[in-house]
């Protein structure tokens, strides 16, 4: 039968109609989307409801008090303010350390040693440090910090005859310790930022007879401070939320802080052990026998509520810069 | 007209400027930082643990799962760290079976078929997910996930529930699972951990194949199935393994959850609800009662050397794989 | 020898991107306040002559020159630090570029680098330059736009711009009209012929008709090789002085 021919027996076969075997695929094809979808729905729903069910048993303690109290008897009850000064000044710490070194590194990387093995062999560090297991960062800065630099300061400046002058595991080492575990997060979020600056731009600028560093500083920085701000935000909330790395620099439970005054707002010196919000975490659930459900429940729900407010700005912070792009 | 020289004698001082050659040689330095950091962690974790070296029964390290670091008077120590090897590859390894076809399904679902609002939810809750620190899953695998498995894993002995658990080997004793925290429940957490990895990863490969690749797979009449199917699993083939290699070391590497979550025990499991101990936890959790330059002391450095040695040969060899990406996937210009 | 009158003296330059050589044997003069016309099909090295002329060449992995390039009596591949030759040589690039700044700013550019901050000066600059190029009219109440926010054809203008903001004693235009509308070519052509009275001018264009219209020598480039160098009339003539000249010209081949 010749399909071009119109057919004198009925209606004309339509020759784009589905057969049998399309359609089976087209179902199969069907339900495989929906599977699909299921792993999402499976992925985040329980994690939800795990999420909703601890701030629920939270809720008894959710009030302006929790946060600005200090734990009491043990952290048994009180509030959180000590963990939460002591995660603020960590997080500065780090960030003091390690986002000039490693924009700098992104700039060196971008802009300085573009093509060849350098380049590559730096890159393959990075990736490398980047996925260092936390309790291997948590020795070296127990090697480093601790047992090699430590006793090296306290050499130099402190005092034989005044022993509360001698430097300990604390803010200084944790730091320290922190800001190394977050290097590739700050190099590799500089480079991205940096490498979306049109190259064309940074020629325009030499051909001006601005320097290297001129057009980096006038043109190629200031367009990517978003994607650097992006990272160091990434490191305020992986330096609060990370415990292994703290757990034999500096960090400490059982430490006492004026309840009033300055000392509540200045309570850590630099070499002396601090309490932070995840090491809190850890032994209040680990550590003290006898410990309420519901002081578990509220640390680990204040610490989630922190980790998220400070994701949810960095990509709120993204949108909006995205909406403000120069070219 | 004003020639260019009479600008010269106007210049103003700029203090940028003034720096400019110190400036570039800072970069310079910090440039090689990562690398210096590198370095720096392999030696001073090796200087710590290199008295123990020679002196370790390597043997017994590897091969014995008899970990006794501090043993009763008069008895030598031993560090046979089989059962803590154990205890992270079989967390790793269940981790890694749900993970892996949830994030690759997942990935495919929001690179492929999600549009729109849809799409961009889901990145935002991925990415929030991939946020949550170590220490809040380990609370989660300690005080909801563990209780939901030992309530599970729990039966009347005698039970038919009771029979099917001990010889699937889902549990050791009659009764069920002896505590919440145990293999399975690592593994689920674990998994739960690496899944964000594993998607974004995922989800960066297959963004990377060509347009033109998909057009043409329509052109020919398949459906976004089977596109999916056959053509950008090959063609993003390289890139989805590094995802599932570097979600593999994230898992190895785990400390705080596995540390919480996985219960106290330091023998090799032999059901699926016995607790176990892994290389990560065994640092955290022992490192504190060690006094500085002893044995023990320096074994958990040795531990350390050995995660150190094997999440970094993962990243090198999903950096190698990757780079084979860009060799390959340079489709039509 | 070096003539008096010559701005810009070739001597045996050679380049090279890593093993490939793009330019063999190149010398040529350049006399003062004349437009060098340069053509050849793609591919013959036009713009890495550019490039080796205000150094930029330096900033491309891999590429280097030999030879000598003397830029008013000075040797440049002997200075250590280059920025100032690159002041005093305004380039424009083929494709359009606004840097991210306001439209004020992206003239100011240079000038600022070179240390001038005095407001009334800059503004001076600014409005000289901007109607060199004729777009003073068509930006003079917008100067704060966002220079990346103009259309190709204003954004070559303030390419242009740029380029003269520093007063440069040569320009280099390359190919500068591939990517803009036939009315701005027009314009900026004009704009060549005025700047020609006070500036040498080294014009680079695939175009050989503007180099007819506009270059007082052309130079005639392929494969890295000079075919021919002399009087526009005689390139452009029946008979210039190599037949390979003629037959691209007409294109017979291109």
């Amino acid at each position: 039968m010749n399909p071009l021919q119109p057919s004198s027996a009925g209606p004309v076969a339509n020759p784009f109609a589905s057969t049998a075997f399309e359609r089976r695929k087209s179902r199969a094809a069907a339900r495989n989307q929906w599977l699909m979808f299921s792993f999402c729905a499976v992925l985040v729903i329980p994690l939800v409801l795990i999420l909703v069910d601890i701030f629920i048993k939270a809720s008894p303690l959710f009030s302006l008090d929790y946060i600005w109290q200090n734990p009491v008897n043990k952290g048994k009850g009180g509030g959180l303010w000590a963990p939460l000064i002591g995660t603020f000044y960590l997080v500065v710490g780090s960030l003091l350390c390690v986002a000039p070194v490693g924009i700098f590194a992104a700039i060196y990387l971008n802009e300085y040693a573009r093509g060849g093995w350098l380049n590559r062999t730096i890159s393959i560090a990075v990736t490398s440090l980047a996925g260092v297991p936390s309790i291997v960062h948590a020795l070296f800065g127990l090697g480093a910090f601790v047992l090699g630099m430590l006793p090296a300061v306290n050499r130099l400046f402190a005092n034989p005859n005044n022993p509360e002058s001698k430097w300990e595991a604390g803010l200084l080492t944790a730091s320290l310790t922190i800001a190394v575990m977050n290097l590739p997060v700050i190099i590799t979020s500089t480079r991205e930022a940096l490498g979306a600056v049109p190259h064309s731009f940074r020629e325009a600028c030499w051909n001006l007879g601005a320097t290297r560093w001129q057009t980096i500083r006038t043109i190629v920085l200031p367009n990517s401070l978003s994607g650097i701000l992006t990272g160091i935000i990434l490191v305020v909330s992986r330096a609060a939320g990370e415990t292994a790395p703290i757990l034999f620099t500096g960090a400490t439970y059982f430490k006492f802080i004026p309840d009033s005054g300055w000392g509540k707002l200045f309570p850590y010196s630099i070499g002396e052990p601090f309490v932070a919000m995840s090491m809190h975490l850890h032994v209040i659930c680990t550590q003290i026998s006898k410990m309420p459900d519901v002081m578990k429940y509220g640390s680990a729900a204040a610490l989630i509520a922190l980790i998220l407010l400070v994701n949810s700005s960095a990509i709120a912070l993204r949108v909006w810069l995205r909406g403000r792009k120069r070219w | 007209m004003p020639d260019s020289t009479s600008n010269l004698r106007r210049r103003k001082f700029n203090f940028f400027d003034a720096i400019e050659k110190p400036t570039e040689w800072l970069i310079r330095l910090c440039g090689w930082s990562s690398i210096i950091g590198l370095a720096a962690i392999f030696l001073f974790i090796f200087k710590e643990a290199a008295p123990m070296v020679p002196r370790l029964n390597w043997v017994e390290f590897f091969t014995s799962p008899r970990w006794i670091p501090n043993p009763a008077p008069g008895n030598e120590p031993s560090f046979g760290a089989l059962a803590l090897l154990v205890g992270t590859f079989t967390t790793t390894f269940i981790g890694l079976m749900i993970a892996v076809p949830v994030g690759l399904g997942a990935a495919v679902y929001i690179s492929e078929f999600a549009k729109g609002r849809v799409k961009e939810t889901l990145k935002v809750v991925i990415e929030l997910l991939a946020a949550i620190p170590s220490i809040v899953w380990g609370f989660i695998g300690l005080m909801v996930l563990g209780p939901i498995v030992k309530w599970v894993f729990t039966a009347e002995p005698g039970s038919a529930w009771s029979v099917v658990m001990v010889t699937l080997h889902l549990a050791t004793a009659d009764s069920g699972a002896s505590q919440g925290t145990n293999l399975l429940t690592g593994g689920i957490i674990l998994a739960l951990m690496s899944v964000p990895l594993i998607v974004s990863l995922s989800e960066d490969a297959l963004r990377a194949v060509p347009d033109t690749f998909r057009e043409a797979a329509l052109a020919l009449g398949a459906n976004p199935w089977d596109t999916v199917r056959r053509v950008l699993f090959p063609a993003a083939r390289n890139g989805l393994l590094a995802a599932c290699m570097l979600g593999m070391g994230r898992a190895i590497g785990e400390t705080m959850a596995v540390l919480l979550a996985t219960g106290h025990n330091n023998r090799i499991p032999l059901a699926l609800t016995d607790p176990v101990r892994t290389m990560t936890a065994t640092i955290a959790a022992e490192m504190g009662e060690t006094v500085h330059g002893d044995a023990h002391y320096r074994v958990l450095f040795i531990l350390g050397i050995v995660l150190f040695v094997i999440t970094c040969g993962i990243n090198v060899a999903s950096d190698l794989i990757i780079k084979g990406v860009r060799n390959s996937n340079k489709g039509p210009k | 020898m070096s003539n008096q009158q010559s701005h810009i003296e070739l001597r045996k330059v050679c380049a090279y991107y890593g093993a490939k050589q793009v330019l063999d044997n190149l010398s040529f003069t350049v006399a003062r306040n004349t437009v060098l016309g340069v053509i050849g099909p793609a591919n013959s090295g036009k713009s890495t002559l550019l490039k080796i002329m205000n150094r930029t060449l330096d900033f491309i992995d891999g590429a280097r020159f030999t030879g000598d390039v003397v830029v008013g009596g000075q040797n440049v591949a002997a200075l250590r630090d280059p920025s100032e030759l690159r002041r005093r040589i305004g380039m424009v690039f083929p494709l359009p570029v606004g840097l991210p700044l306001s439209v004020y700013e992206n003239v100011a550019y240079a000038p600022r680098r070179r240390g001038i901050t005095d407001r009334t000066e800059l503004d001076e600059i600014v409005e000289r330059c901007l109607r060199q190029s004729v777009l003073w009219d068509e930006v003079k109440d917008r100067l704060e736009l966002l220079g990346t926010r103009l259309s190709g054809g204003q954004q070559q203008r303030l390419t242009l711009a740029r380029a003269l903001s520093l007063s440069p004693e040569i320009l280099c235009l390359d190919e500068f009209s591939i990517a803009i509308d036939p009315v701005t070519t027009m314009r900026i052509e004009e704009v060549l012929r005025e700047l020609r009275k006070s500036m040498t001018i080294i014009l680079v264009t695939n175009l050989v008709q503007q180099a007819r219209r506009l270059a007082d020598n052309t130079l005639f480039l392929w494969r890295g090789e000079i075919i021919e160098l002399s009087p526009t009339e005689l390139a452009f003539s029946d008979e210039p002085r190599d037949k390979r000249t003629f037959d691209y010209v007409n294109g017979i081949f291109g």
